[in-house]
């Protein structure tokens, strides 16, 4: 129905590809399949974090429910939030701001592990 | 001459001397303003990326110190209710993906019906938290006053192990970063729901899909990082020691 309206009005069209400005980079569109996908691997991780927390693995646990939780995060950024089709000024920013936040933690947790651990 | 007409005068592109109405003066083009918006958005989540995490490590110094306490505390939250909110979240996320796709075909009626979705399933989540804690409230879990460690130290199921009054007393650490950390999460699905609402009126009159979905966009990623926010909460709060 969208589409039949769009053929007979031109100036309502969706973007065409090569009309951006050439100083930025080009916006990228992420078609509807690419969310499907990624929603579909979300909910398998959902059901896998669910599942492996009922198996016993001891250290693993934690560190099996953190990778999982990373890998979809890390889904959700670069695909629902756009940042694989993103400048690379945004893709820096945000790593910066990973990195800050890396050494934040490092900081509290070394003083934290270093002094009376455990003595509150 | 009025201001408008000045800064649409571009001398590098002498063929394009009308604008978008959309197109604020201080930039050249909509791709650097959607760039520079999309920034600005991105630097914001940083400030909240830092805020979570404070809570996220006040979280893991807590759970190493007490671990016990946290597995007893944990194992009274409803796994069910948890995996069916994640569900519920990824779901919203998807539909506002869906969202932002159908605001840059510039199709309104998609629009509007994928904003409606993720309204429904962001209040669909609220409305699980809520019975979730009136559970808490029910149970005496909450901090407080009315706080009881009773079910610790004695538990009602055969199957858990009973722990000490002193491990057991610091159970309500385990609760108030419970609480503290959904309910976070939960005023910034409220202040998301708000906006969606705003949102949709808006995209109704037509506002979005005109060849501005900055505003849709960026939305969009605030609900993201809200849906990564609790991607992490689910499995550090629900899932300590299910295994057991």
């Amino acid at each position: 129905m969208a589409e039949h309206k769009a053929l007979h009005e031109p100036e309502n069209a969706p973007p065409q590809p090569g009309q951006g400005d050439q100083d930025h980079i080009e916006h990228h569109i992420v078609q509807p399949g690419l969310y499907l996908m990624v929603f579909l691997a979300l909910m398998c991780g959902t059901a896998l974090t669910t599942g492996m927390a009922f198996v016993n693995l001891g250290i693993f646990n934690p560190i099996i429910a953190l990778v999982i939780a990373c890998t979809k995060a890390m889904l959700v950024i670069l695909f629902f939030m756009h940042i694989k089709y993103s400048s690379k000024l945004t893709k820096l920013t945000l790593a910066s701001g990973f990195f800050t936040l890396l050494i934040l933690l490092t900081l509290t947790l070394s003083d934290y592990i270093s002094r009376a651990w455990g003595l509150w | 001459m009025d201001s408008q007409a000045i800064a649409t005068v571009d001398h590098e592109h002498p063929h394009s001397h009308d604008h978008p109405p959309y197109l604020k003066h201080h930039f050249e083009t909509v791709e650097q303003q959607r760039e520079t918006a999309s920034l600005g958005m991105w630097v914001f989540l940083l400030t909240e990326i830092m805020f979570f995490s404070g809570l996220f490590c006040a979280y893991l110094i807590f759970r190493n110190w007490y671990h016990a306490a946290f597995v007893v505390a944990s194992n009274t939250l409803d796994v069910t209710l948890g995996t069916i909110n994640t569900a519920v979240l990824i779901c919203s996320s998807f539909t506002m993906a869906m969202g932002v796709y159908s605001a840059e075909m510039r199709r309104k009626k998609h629009l509007v019906l994928y904003l409606i979705a993720t309204l429904i399933l962001g209040s669909t989540f609220l409305g699980i938290k809520a019975i979730e804690y009136h559970d808490k409230y029910t149970e005496h879990h909450i901090p407080g006053a009315n706080f009881s460690i009773e079910n610790f130290v004695h538990p009602n199921d055969p199957k858990e192990p009973p722990v000490g009054v002193d491990m057991a007393q610091h159970t309500p650490i385990y609760f108030e970063l419970y609480f503290g950390m959904t309910g976070m999460h939960a005023l910034h699905m409220v202040v998301g729901v708000c906006l969606l609402i705003v949102l949709i009126f808006r995209a109704q009159a037509g506002e979005f899909t005109a060849g501005h979905v900055t505003t849709v966009e960026n939305f969009g990623l605030y609900w993201h990082f809200v849906d990564i926010v609790w991607i992490f909460l689910f499995p550090l709060l629900y899932l300590i020691s299910k295994h057991a």
